[in-house]
């Protein structure tokens, strides 16, 4: 078997608080392969940014902590890590571009500044050509009039724009693989559309793989080959994405794909949403067997004694459930 | 090259029932400052000139292009930022006439969900402070213990727990902090909840439960929405009408259901094309929309939309297409759409 280019295997990240410890992500396994692109899914609050953050080392420790597992990156564990060989990784390896792309962009700087800073990184280029160079990467995310634009600060960018500028930034380091946490949810579909083409190309181009978090299952359905479901820190669905779709086998992957508003199916038009009841458990204190016990409508006695491991139930294709 | 107010100010009047809010004519214009001496060298024009109605009980959705000034109108019909020209009307009253008391008042009957969850919220006051703060600037509560009582109500609407009243907003996933938001809007009780993407950063067993929250909410209370969003599946799921808009004007306005089967504009035509579609097996015909998105520093003469548009002919860059009824209740602005 080919070595994966990313392999997390039992990843734990717990976070202190002062009402105890919050397992984030407690027992994560998946892996992507070279050029893939993986989507990552789930319920909000499951832990997948905190994944995403984990394997760049990006948690704040305190309050956090890596309690378990492995992070394989190229076959060599990033757990143990310097900072310093962390930042060589970061700058050319692994890029990520955040959900939350006002926080990530520092509002004192501008963007040709914050981008330049980045492409500097690899080559030994004055300030002006720096500066070109981030022009440039703005034009290829489609940013109207980049010369000028490199020049403003971020709060000069509407919410869409400022992600395509996090998207620019995170190609200047032409990585191996492009984290991808919630790159498009702030924006219209045919932005939308560009960017997926774009990031697309971008993987075609530099074989980049792809970790794709996001809550569009219609983007999932569209970009990727595989899909990764998590629920409450843990791994409960692994399938191709054709599997995935056709065939759900965990619960909360079926209802997650029920509630999804169709606008392909005219018929079904104004029916109530099937929205998953309840709401995700306290990872203060998770349930002792599966987490998903006290949403599911199929939850008998034996789904509370223990987690479930993740069985094969097809080439390819693995489920976190008794059933 | 301005919108037609007078008439469509008419026409998109329903009939007999008098509107809750009434946009006309709204435009915001931002300087764009720049050279060692900050001069205004330019502006934005965001908001160029929009018009629409909302009766009570509707939802009227908002779509378009990223920066095409979604958030601005929303922001300019609260007056939380100064529109430059343009009348709003809210309830009968003249919004752009309101005094600093008035404008307080009004907002307690106009609240807002913000697009980013992360920023809207103080993170230095627990969750149940940030709810209370509203209950108390607006008086509707009388003692600490009505207010915790309320406060725990509220969480619960929203389907969070009353332990999370004590906790800050660091410790809250995306989507948790997006329904402190909606518990924050609700705690006064208002009547027009402008909802700026408020289940965008939502994952989507969250996103139908918030939905269907909101839905119930309306029935419930009677509430009306201005339902901004870039997912085109939720607008078209919980929107009465949607109006979709291309660099700061409106270009189409129609029932949803109606929209969705016929549209009249090529723009939202391929903004329709481009959802994607939840089902690995569907393969469309996607209209990918050429060309880099325009500068609204300096939009497209004529026909904004004529630099990326599919059937455009000539003279579309020299005439600006108005807001006309081409069939009952359904408005697009195209020379060549009917
Ligand atoms: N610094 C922290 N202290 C305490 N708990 C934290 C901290 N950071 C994250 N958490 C908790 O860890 C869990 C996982 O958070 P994470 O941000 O990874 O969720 P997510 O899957 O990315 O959710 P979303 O889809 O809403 O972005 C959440 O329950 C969150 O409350
Ligand atoms: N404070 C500001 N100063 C200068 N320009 C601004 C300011 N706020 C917004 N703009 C500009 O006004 C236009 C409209 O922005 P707005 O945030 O209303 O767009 P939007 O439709 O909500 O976009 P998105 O879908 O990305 O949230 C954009 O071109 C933006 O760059
Ligand atoms: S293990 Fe039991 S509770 Fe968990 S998903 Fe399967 S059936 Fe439901
Ligand atoms: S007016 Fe012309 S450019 Fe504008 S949408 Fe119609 S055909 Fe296209
Ligand atoms: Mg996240
Ligand atoms: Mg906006």
């Amino acid at each position: 078997m080919v070595e994966p280019l990313l392999d997390i295997r039992g990843l734990k990240t717990w976070f202190k608080t002062d009402d105890g410890m919050v397992r984030a992500v407690d027992g994560v396994d998946l892996h992507i392969d070279r050029g893939e692109t993986l989507g990552v899914v789930g319920e909000s609050g499951c832990g997948k940014t905190v994944t995403a953050r984990s394997v760049l080392k990006l948690i704040d420790m305190p309050p956090g902590r890596f309690e378990a597992g492995q992070i394989l990156w190229q076959g060599r564990d990033l757990i143990p890590l310097s900072m310093d060989e962390m930042d060589k990784i970061r700058a050319k390896e692994i890029a990520i571009i955040f959900q939350e792309p006002m926080t990530s962009l520092n509002p004192v700087y501008t963007v040709g500044d914050q981008i330049a800073e980045v492409i500097a990184l690899h080559q030994k280029l004055s300030r002006k050509q720096a500066i070109a160079g981030a022009a440039e990467m703005l034009r290829l995310v489609n940013i109207p009039n980049p010369e000028r634009r490199v020049h403003d600060y971020p709060h000069q960018f509407s919410g869409g724009m400022r992600q395509r500028v996090m998207i620019a930034m995170a190609l200047s380091c032409q990585p191996k693989l492009l984290i991808a946490d919630e790159p498009t949810t702030a924006l219209d579909v045919t932005i939308q559309a560009q960017i997926l083409e774009l990031m697309q190309e971008m993987k075609e181009r530099f074989g980049m793989a792809i970790m794709l978090i996001t809550h569009a299952m219609g983007v999932v359905a569209e970009t990727c080959q595989r899909v990764t479901v998590m629920y409450a820190g843990n791994v409960v669905e692994e399938a191709s994405v054709e599997a995935l779709f056709g065939d759900p086998r965990h619960p909360y992957t079926q209802g997650l794909i029920r509630s999804i508003p169709r606008v392909d199916r005219s018929a079904e038009k104004k029916q109530r949403l099937e929205a998953i009841a309840g709401t995700v458990p306290n990872l203060l204190e998770p349930p002792p067997g599966c987490r998903f016990a006290a949403r599911c409508k199929f939850a008998m006695d034996v789904c509370t004694q223990g987690l479930p491991p993740l069985k094969e139930v097809g080439p390819g294709h693995y489920v976190r459930c008794v059933l | 090259m301005s919108a037609p107010v007078a008439s469509q100010a008419a026409a998109t009047t329903p009939e007999t029932a008098k509107p809750l809010l009434s946009v006309r004519d709204l435009r915001k214009h931002f300087a764009i400052r720049g050279g060692i001496l900050s001069r205004v060298v330019d502006k934005v024009h965001a908001v160029d000139g929009v018009s629409f109605d909302i009766k009570a009980g509707e939802t009227l959705g908002v779509v378009g292009e990223s920066g095409c000034g979604k958030s601005t109108t929303g922001r300019c019909i609260l007056r939380l930022i100064e529109p430059s020209s343009g009348e709003v009307w809210f309830q009968g009253a003249d919004v752009m006439k309101m005094d600093h008391n008035a404008l307080q008042a009004m907002r307690r009957d106009m609240q807002i969900i913000f697009q980013d969850p992360y920023a809207s919220l103080n993170p230095r006051l627990t969750i149940g402070a940030i709810i209370g703060e509203a209950l108390i600037i607006h008086k509707l509560v009388k003692s600490r213990q009505e207010m915790e009582d309320r406060v725990v109500q509220l969480l619960e609407t929203v389907g969070l727990r009353p332990d999370h009243m004590r906790r800050f907003p660091h410790e809250f996933s995306g989507g948790q902090r997006q329904r402190i938001g909606i518990a924050r809007a609700l705690a006064v009780e208002p009547k027009l909840l402008i909802c700026d993407e408020p289940v965008s950063a939502l994952d989507v067993s969250i996103q139908a439960q918030v939905i269907n929250l909101l839905e119930d909410l309306q029935e419930q209370f009677g509430l009306t929405y201005l339902f901004i969003a870039h997912d085109l599946s939720v607008v078209e799921h919980i929107s009465t009408r949607i109006a979709v808009m291309y660099l700061g004007r409106v270009v189409e306005i129609a029932p949803a259901a109606e929209l969705y089967d016929t549209p009249i504009h090529p723009y939202s035509e391929a903004l329709l094309s481009a959802v994607p579609i939840p089902d690995p097996t569907v393969k469309r015909k996607r209209i990918m929309l050429e060309g880099d998105v325009p500068n609204p520093i300096r939009p497209p003469s004529g026909c904004h939309f004529h630099t990326r548009c599919p059937i455009a002919r000539p003279d579309c860059s020299q005439r600006s297409p108005v807001l006309e009824e081409k069939r009952p209740g359904h408005w697009a602005a195209c020379h060549y759409r009917d």
